[in-house]
């Protein structure tokens, strides 16, 4: 090999970990080029969405299952946060351990019930969940405040250190988000990763390889609700208000099309998927007006036509591309004898 | 090695297995054979926990494993191709072998998540016995393919690989060379005899007759879900109600 041969083959060999650590870098600097703090509100938006859509596409896309529920773990999170720091005092960061944790124990209790389900059935499950925790909001106004919102949920601190302008909360929140992608990337890449992958392949297959199928389903399921949880106490800490709307029935669906849109099954593809769905009616005004008629549009045009999902199915074609010349090569140089 | 002891299987009342009794011993290759419709891959799957048995005992290694989840009889051994191929199309070639060590991969998500350096090496040792196996089944230079844009015959050898790179102890083939061309039933073989003579024990489906005849220690003969002969292969082919279930109706049809 020549030097520049083992450049190459070390950046290919370590690929994952250099994007990881290219992208550190990015968002460390990012504050320096952009301090607007418009613009670093959407940012940091972005990130608390791909906190969730990291942990519904394990879900999704490895797992093969389907959510349409995941708005309400965002929501247990943001107001359980809320209730726990104001009105019972608790000190915000135990208070936000503590409730992932709650919020891991009932995904606990409706997925080991639901995840029986399978497609349309499972959707439509999840699907009312989320419309009943929306309603609750609503009318358990004593406690959630009902339609007109929870106030003066308190800032994140570390010491007197507070994260209470836009730029200390992209610090925060792009960490979390950084180390949600590091620990997904892992499991992906794991035995247990494979093992999803194949569930979602074929779960007849995958149990007789020993994949334990229901257990696995609701592991996913209960980590992928705890991930939402921590993006809804950080969405809390962020806003200091939270009303029942962000946490409704459409944004749940929105999640989905994050995923969907960036890809199934990639880890990478969630970030892009989350940045480009939240970005969208920035770049076009037509898209805030008609948001959900475009969403779904999206939803249907990506299934149709790249049922993986636009990142995923971009590269797969690319692939299969790739190993069919691969293939007519091979061929052509062995008849030529 | 395997039990099987009046095993009955009914769907929805129609009997697709009917009080099947026979032994798989250790270290021998035991074919299955039958007419199509015989109950051969329905036996396979109440083996492999796919389906539940309606009645009967199948004891692997002195244990019961009637009715346990799939999941259980492959961690305790068992593993399996499938008739009408079950790879996974979106992963590569390497990856879908890989998914045969699944039960020695590690199962706990916090651990992957951490990735923690035990892991790592792990991960590497499967990947080179992964990549031996590719080896074996002459896959080697498309291992990281995606499996789904291989031909026939390449799928065919990829879920072989998947199965056997594990060395479980009882590997259960339903029709491993159905739909594969002289050249590549004949490479299929091979392996075959190769897993034999390294002690694997096997319960092979088959309907090559050459195959069968060739390889099989015991031949256990299935007709309408009743295990109507057993022996070995040339007392098999001598036995005139083998004859009759199966050549017999073969004339017939021909
Ligand atoms: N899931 C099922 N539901 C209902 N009937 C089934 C099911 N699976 C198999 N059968 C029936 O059970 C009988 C045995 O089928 P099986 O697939 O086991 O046969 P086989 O011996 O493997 O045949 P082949 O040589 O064609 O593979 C057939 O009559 C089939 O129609
Ligand atoms: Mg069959």
């Amino acid at each position: 090999m020549t030097g520049r041969q083992k450049i190459l083959y070390f950046i290919y060999l370590h690929r994952t970990g250099l994007t990881v650590i290219g992208l550190s870098l990015a968002l460390l600097l990012f504050p320096l080029f952009e301090d607007n703090p418009y613009t670093l509100g959407l940012t940091n938006q972005i990130a608390i969405n791909a906190i969730i859509v990291l942990g519904l596409n394990l879900f999704v896309g490895y797992a093969g299952q389907i959510s349409l529920g995941h708005a309400a773990f965002f929501g247990l999170g943001a107001y359980g946060s809320a209730i726990a720091t104001v009105d019972f005092g608790l000190p915000a960061w135990p208070a936000m351990a503590l409730v992932a944790a709650l919020v891991g124990l009932i995904a606990l209790g409706i997925g080991i019930p639901i995840l029986r389900l399978t497609g349309h059935y499972l959707a439509m499950a999840t699907l009312g969940l989320n419309f009943v925790f929306y309603t609750i909001l609503l009318q358990w106004d004593e406690v959630t405040g009902g339609p007109s919102g929870y106030y003066g949920v308190p800032f994140l601190s570390i010491g007197s250190f507070e994260f209470n302008d836009e730029v200390r909360l992209h610090y925060l929140i792009w960490g979390v988000a950084l180390l949600a992608l590091l620990l997904c990337l892992n499991l992906v890449r794991s035995g247990v990763g494979r093992g999803l992958a194949a569930l979602a392949g074929d779960e007849t297959a995958a149990a007789a390889l020993g994949v334990n199928t229901r257990s696995t389903k609701v592991k996913v399921f209960v980590l992928s609700a705890m991930l939402a949880s921590i993006a809804g106490s950080l969405f809390a800490h962020t806003y200091s208000f939270i009303s029942p709307g962000s946490f409704d029935i459409f944004v749940a669906t929105d999640f989905v099309i994050m995923v969907v849109v960036g890809g199934m099954g990639s880890i990478w593809g969630s970030l892009l998927g989350a940045g480009l769905i939240t970005m969208l009616p920035e770049w076009m005004d037509i898209f805030e007006t008609y948001k959900d008629f475009i969403h779904g549009g999206i939803l249907v045009l990506v299934l149709m036509f790249l049922p993986q999902g636009l990142v995923t199915g971009l590269i797969e074609m690319g692939k299969t591309r790739l190993a069919l010349r691969k293939a007519r090569q091979g061929r052509q140089e062995g008849s030529g004898c | 090695m395997l039990k099987l002891d009046g095993v009955s299987k009914n769907f929805g009342g129609l009997p697709a297995l009917s009080e099947v009794s026979f032994t798989v011993p250790q270290g021998q290759l035991t074919a299955l054979i039958g007419p199509n419709g015989a109950g051969k891959s329905t036996l396979i799957n109440c083996i492999t926990g796919v389906l539940q048995p309606t009645r009967g005992a199948i004891r692997f290694r002195d244990e019961e494993i009637a009715g346990l989840p799939p999941h259980t009889i492959s961690r305790r051994g068992v593993a399996r191709t499938f008739q009408n191929l079950k790879i996974f199309p979106r992963l590569t070639v390497l990856d879908n072998v890989l998914t045969g060590l699944t039960n020695e991969g590690g199962s706990s998500m916090l651990m992957a998540m951490l990735r923690l350096p035990y892991l790592r090496h792990r991960e590497r040792r499967l990947k080179l016995r992964a990549l031996e196996a590719l080896d074996r089944f002459q896959l080697a230079d498309k291992a990281n393919w995606p499996a789904g844009v291989l031909a026939y015959g390449d799928k065919k050898r990829v879920e072989l690989a998947r199965a056997t790179v594990g060395n479980p102890q009882l590997l259960l083939l339903d029709e491993p060379v159905a739909g594969l061309n002289a050249e590549e039933s004949f490479a299929v073989g091979e392996q075959l005899k190769l897993l034999r003579s390294s002690g694997h024990t096997m319960l092979l489906v088959e309907h090559d007759m050459d195959l069968v005849m060739q390889l099989a220690d015991r031949v256990v003969v299935l007709d309408s879900g009743k295990c109507i002969a057993v022996g070995t292969p040339d007392e098999v082919r001598r036995n005139p109600l083998v004859l009759e279930a199966y050549l017999g109706r073969m004339d017939a049809t021909a």
